[in-house]
């Protein structure tokens, strides 16, 4: 176990005109670890990963990121040059729309292959090679590594997004509904995909989703947010057998009855 | 070490329900348990008393609403009621250990590798690991062309013998079992048995949920009776 949380943030508001998005927000994440926020549509699950990531100013609160050099960084303080170069290297993406993680004019391996360029990869041969491990991890046939992705199915797609991520092992990756657009069955598929993969890279995931299903399956704690607010957090298992709080309660009980 | 490997100091728990107009439902009140190692304690009591109840909140899986739940965990004694979620994960992995009733199948995972990662998140090497796995598995009659399947078009038996081989293979210090013979055959029963008992000579602490009176007869040590809570009965009836 390590000591040290990865992330760390406190005291964040943000409010858009009279709407509270996050309303006095603290939360940290450590090395390994699986987190979840869980809340309806308009909680604030992606308002607090933007925030968390740097890409959305709060209107208060601090985010205090450890770097793999062991220095804290302010994520609001650190300055562009600083933000793009960490989502270059020690952080990850997966956005719940492929097109929005993915470069589609270009081929399938172009894009896990330039991750690995704009880190410094210079080989040709070694790149090639490496992309199509990862396309081999993702179940993409490496045989499919010169073809478009805007030719791929919707989960292929996601899963490329995953492959294009993780092929520069970054340390902490911010996923929003990375299961959301997608049938049930790819879902399933997905999932135990990101489930394997998370574990044996030992990677600090913050996850954003609705579905409860897809929180237990992934994560080892669950933040519970409503209106701005984490109403409820705990071990997964925990939050969602024994929930304490009245929302969280409603929020196991109607999925039980759907 | 002698003395308790778990015990319980005035735990209490109460259900509220906000969903019926925030309605309470007492179970757990004033609950003293204390288990050695090598012991096996079985719960005790009506349907309903609160034996599962107890058992989750053991598990962390409930949360208690009052009193203490101590484990010896590294040699020290954590308050589980007091941990917070990554001690509780890591009281999970390295002490405390829990059969339920039922498999929680993972889509996909071979049976093989269900049992095989505790024992990896313990730091074992995976191919020790799925070797002691295979073993185990065999040892509870899974004939080796099931191991490599994922366990969620197994039978009842099929998928408790799964998890029980999941629960036994790491050799926790602190075990809880819920109900873990209860949808086998007799001769897998009688592994169970045996299982338990190495255990406990092993020097595990031991809390289960045995409806099989020859079973807890064979295992336990001594029982642990939960009175049912009178507002408990009533709301239940
Ligand atoms: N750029 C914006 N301008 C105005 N309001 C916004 C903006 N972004 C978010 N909001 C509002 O802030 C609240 C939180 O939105 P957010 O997108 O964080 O919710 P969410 O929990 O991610 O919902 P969903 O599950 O639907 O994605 C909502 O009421 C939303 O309408
Ligand atoms: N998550 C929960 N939320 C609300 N009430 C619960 C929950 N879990 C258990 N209860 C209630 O607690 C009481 C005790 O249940 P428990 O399952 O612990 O009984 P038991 O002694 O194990 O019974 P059995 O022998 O039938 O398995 C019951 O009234 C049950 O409805
Ligand atoms: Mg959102
Ligand atoms: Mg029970």
């Amino acid at each position: 176990m390590s000591d040290a949380p990865i992330l760390e943030a406190s005291g964040l508001d943000l409010r858009f005109g009279a709407v509270p998005a996050l309303d006095g927000v603290a939360l940290g994440v450590w090395p390994g670890e699986v987190v979840a926020i869980l809340g309806e549509s308009g909680s604030g699950k992606t308002s607090l990963l933007r925030v968390l990531s740097g890409a959305l100013a709060a209107d208060a609160g601090e985010v205090l990121y450890r770097n793999a050099a062991g220095a804290l960084v302010p994520v609001h303080a650190a300055g562009e040059a600083a933000l793009r170069r960490l989502a270059r290297t020690e952080w990850g993406f997966v956005h719940q729309n492929p097109r929005d993680g993915l470069r589609l004019g270009v081929s399938a391996g172009g894009n896990v292959g330039e991750r690995l360029m704009a880190v410094g990869a210079r080989h040709y041969g070694g790149i090639r090679a490496a992309a199509a491990e990862w396309l081999r991890r993702v179940e993409i046939d490496p045989a499919r590594m010169d073809d478009l992705p805007r030719d791929f199915s919707g989960g292929m797609q996601q899963r490329l997004q995953i492959a294009r991520t993780l092929v520069t092992r970054p340390r902490l990756v911010f996923m929003d509904e990375p299961t959301g657009g997608l049938d049930v069955s790819v879902q399933a598929r997905l999932l135990d995909l990101i489930r394997a993969l998370v574990a044996d890279l030992g990677l600090a995931v913050l996850l954003v989703t609705h579905d409860i299903a897809v929180a237990r399956l992934l994560a080892h704690r669950l933040v519970v947010m409503r209106r701005g607010r984490v109403v409820e957090h705990g071990l997964t298992d925990r939050v969602l057998d024994d929930p304490q709080h009245e929302y969280t309660q409603l929020l196991v009980s109607s999925v039980l009855a759907a | 070490m002698n003395g308790w490997a778990l015990r319980t100091e005035g735990l209490a728990k109460t259900f509220t329900l906000h969903l019926q107009g925030g309605a309470r439902l007492p179970v757990l009140h004033g609950v003293d348990l204390s288990v050695a190692p090598g012991e096996c304690v079985a719960l005790a009591g009506p349907s309903g008393a609160g034996k599962s109840t107890l058992m989750r909140c053991l598990y962390g899986n409930y949360g208690a609403e009052g009193g203490r739940i101590l484990l010896r965990h590294r040699g020290e004694a954590v308050d589980l009621t007091a941990a917070d979620a990554r001690l509780v994960r890591e009281v999970r992995r390295e002490t405390l250990g829990h059969v339920s009733q039922f498999l929680r199948v993972i889509p996909r995972v071979p049976s093989l590798d269900i049992v095989a990662e505790p024992l990896v998140a313990r730091g074992m090497a995976l191919d020790a690991a799925r070797q002691k796995a295979k073993d185990l598995l065999s040892r509870l009659n899974m004939p080796p062309a099931l191991h490599a399947l994922p366990p969620a078009t197994f039978s009842g038996g099929e998928q408790q013998r799964v998890n029980l081989a999941r629960g036994f293979a790491p050799g926790y210090p602190v075990l809880l079992l819920d109900e873990p013979t209860a949808s086998l055959d007799a001769a897998n029963r009688d592994v169970a048995v045996a299982l338990i008992r190495e255990a406990k000579a092993a020097g595990a602490a031991v809390v289960g949920i045995f409806h099989d009176t020859d079973v807890r007869d064979r295992v336990a040590d001594r029982l642990f009776t939960i009175e049912p809570r009178p507002e408990a009965s009533r709301s239940a009836a």
